[in-house]
């Protein structure tokens, strides 16, 4: 026994180690891959069309999905606040909470989380589709790098769009939240947006976007890294498309948990 | 030596552990057209990267012009690689854009400029490779195998490199259409005159396109010759190779 415990011991550290490794060489690789795009994407020749072209992919194509995830977050958030306060009379926090919930947390978090699934997604396997047709090795060869052409335009994009988008979400789930208790739970619709205005600060804002920059930088990583390292065909390429969105998801509410943290902890 | 385009010496690749290149040389005279046969996963698509900088590798040199490109980066990188063009295997168009844009790519290096000027230039190119304006505007989905090979041909050619890789060319197309691609490989490297260097498992397209043929086996070229001596080489293992038969020394 004394013999076989040290053994199994040394083997849990080794598997432990073996895993810490592992998890220390992908956060390098990835570290690696980003310092990349953005060096490279901060130096000449620039794709200003590239960039534009995919404002209008991350940004504006996203929007009808957005709006409608916050209208409907914004409208259901009321109901639960009135349904939930009613039960100590505090009906009246419905504008106050709605406000602070979508601004703060669940405007960024959503808009995050919806084009975390339509464009990690979507980069992944259009970058990953590249990679296995050979037409990444045919960019090289065509002595324009990958970097500068295909990933920076997406990182930049993604940076700039998510916190323009976040302020559309913000604006249409606090109406969803105005049209939901002026129409349904007898609000007085001055009264609702004043007592808005007075609890929402330009502090929640910057949060925000601060949130939503971070967002957009780590969908857009993922979508690009992952396609980037796609191999094996078609099912490689699910494989990364997948991965890109779960380790998309997996970033934008981990970030979201820290920056909250460090900003009220 | 004087005329060598390319030189490989000692070129050797490992993936996990196992050989694809081992200690491999080869020379390609300048204005030569050059095949290298062999078997599926002998190494022929990892010298081709090798050379172009896709692929580092483990050891040996590649000379192109007298000058090493081994381990070189950045801008001596990209001027190197402006005189190859290289046709790929699946043809590798960028599927996102029209057919001009993909033919003048290399010109544009992917910027949006000088529209009108760059499709004359790829309506030009295309007519090289017999193609005509209809195609410009299409996209490569709407295209069959073959003309992709012949959009992907002008691509390689659109900036006058002067040294073009062709990655199995009639790989996936039918013996006829095969023919044809053989035939605009030959009278472009003729015209063009430039150096070329094939990779193939067709023999027909090998025969016809190749100055001299090289086969490499394991990771080393193993015969080298011309053309004319594919079939009579005295080596079992290309004998073998070229006659597509069961028996032998390759297993």
């Amino acid at each position: 026994m004394i013999a076989v415990f040290p053994k199994a011991l040394i083997l849990a550290f080794t598997m432990i180690g073996r895993g810490v490794l592992g998890t220390l060489a992908g956060i390098g690789r990835v570290a690696g891959f980003a310092g990349r795009i953005i060096t490279r994407g901060l130096t000449p020749p620039y794709y200003p069309a590239r960039f534009a072209e995919q404002i209008a992919h991350i940004g504006w194509f996203s929007l009808p999905v957005v709006g409608l995830t916050a209208i409907f977050t914004g409208a259901a958030l009321a109901q639960q606040i009135y349904t939930a306060g009613s039960r100590f009379s505090a009906q009246s926090t419905v504008p106050a909470v709605v406000v602070i919930g979508i601004v703060r947390e669940l405007g960024p978090v959503l808009v995050g989380l919806m084009v975390a699934g339509r464009v990690s997604s979507a980069m992944a396997a259009e970058i990953g589709t590249m990679r296995v047709t050979e037409q990444l090795d045919a960019l090289a060869t065509l002595r324009t790098d990958a970097y500068r052409y295909l990933m920076a335009p997406r990182l930049f994009a993604a940076i700039v769009s998510l916190p323009l988008m976040v302020l559309v979400a913000n604006a249409i789930g606090i109406f969803g939240g105005w049209l939901l208790a002026v129409q349904k739970l007898g609000f007085n619709s001055a009264n609702y947006l004043n007592v808005t205005r007075r609890f929402v600060s330009w502090d929640d804002f910057q949060m925000a976007l601060v949130k939503a920059a971070v967002f957009g930088f780590f969908i857009a990583l993922m979508g690009c890294y992952h396609g980037y390292r796609a191999v094996g065909g078609a099912a490689g390429v699910g494989n990364a498309t997948r991965t890109a969105v779960v380790s998309a998801f997996m970033l934008i509410l981990g970030s979201n948990f820290l920056i909250t943290a460090m900003v009220f902890g | 030596m004087a005329d060598a385009k390319i030189v490989l010496d000692g070129l050797s690749k490992a993936f996990a552990g196992r050989a694809v290149l081992d200690r491999m040389s080869l020379t390609v005279e300048k204005g030569e057209s050059l095949a290298i046969i062999g078997q599926s996963g002998s190494g022929k698509s990892v010298t081709l990267k090798c050379i172009l900088g896709l692929i580092q590798p483990d050891a040996g040199s590649i000379l192109i012009d007298g000058e090493e490109t081994v381990g070189a980066t950045g801008a001596r990188l990209e001027r190197i690689r402006a005189k190859f063009g290289m046709l790929f295997q699946g043809s590798a168009l960028f599927d996102s854009m029209p057919i001009w844009r993909n033919v003048t790519f290399a010109l544009t290096q992917g910027q949006r400029i000088e529209g009108a000027r760059m499709r004359k230039v790829a309506e030009e190119n295309l007519e090289r490779v017999g193609l005509d304006a209809r195609v410009l505007d299409l996209r490569p989905s709407e295209l069959s195998g073959g003309m992709q090979k012949r959009v992907a041909l002008a691509r390689a050619i659109a900036p006058r490199p002067e040294i073009i890789f062709f990655d199995e060319p009639t790989t996936g197309l039918d013996p006829i259409r095969a023919d044809v691609i053989n035939d605009l490989i030959v009278s472009l490297v003729d015209d063009l005159g430039v150096t070329a260097l094939t990779i193939t498992h067709d023999m027909a397209s090998a025969r016809k396109i190749a100055h001299r043929v090289a086969m490499l086996y394991q990771g080393r070229i193993i015969w080298c010759g011309p053309r004319d001596r594919l079939y009579d080489t005295g080596n079992p293992y290309v004998d073998q190779f070229v006659q597509g038969r069961a028996d032998g020394p390759i297993s």
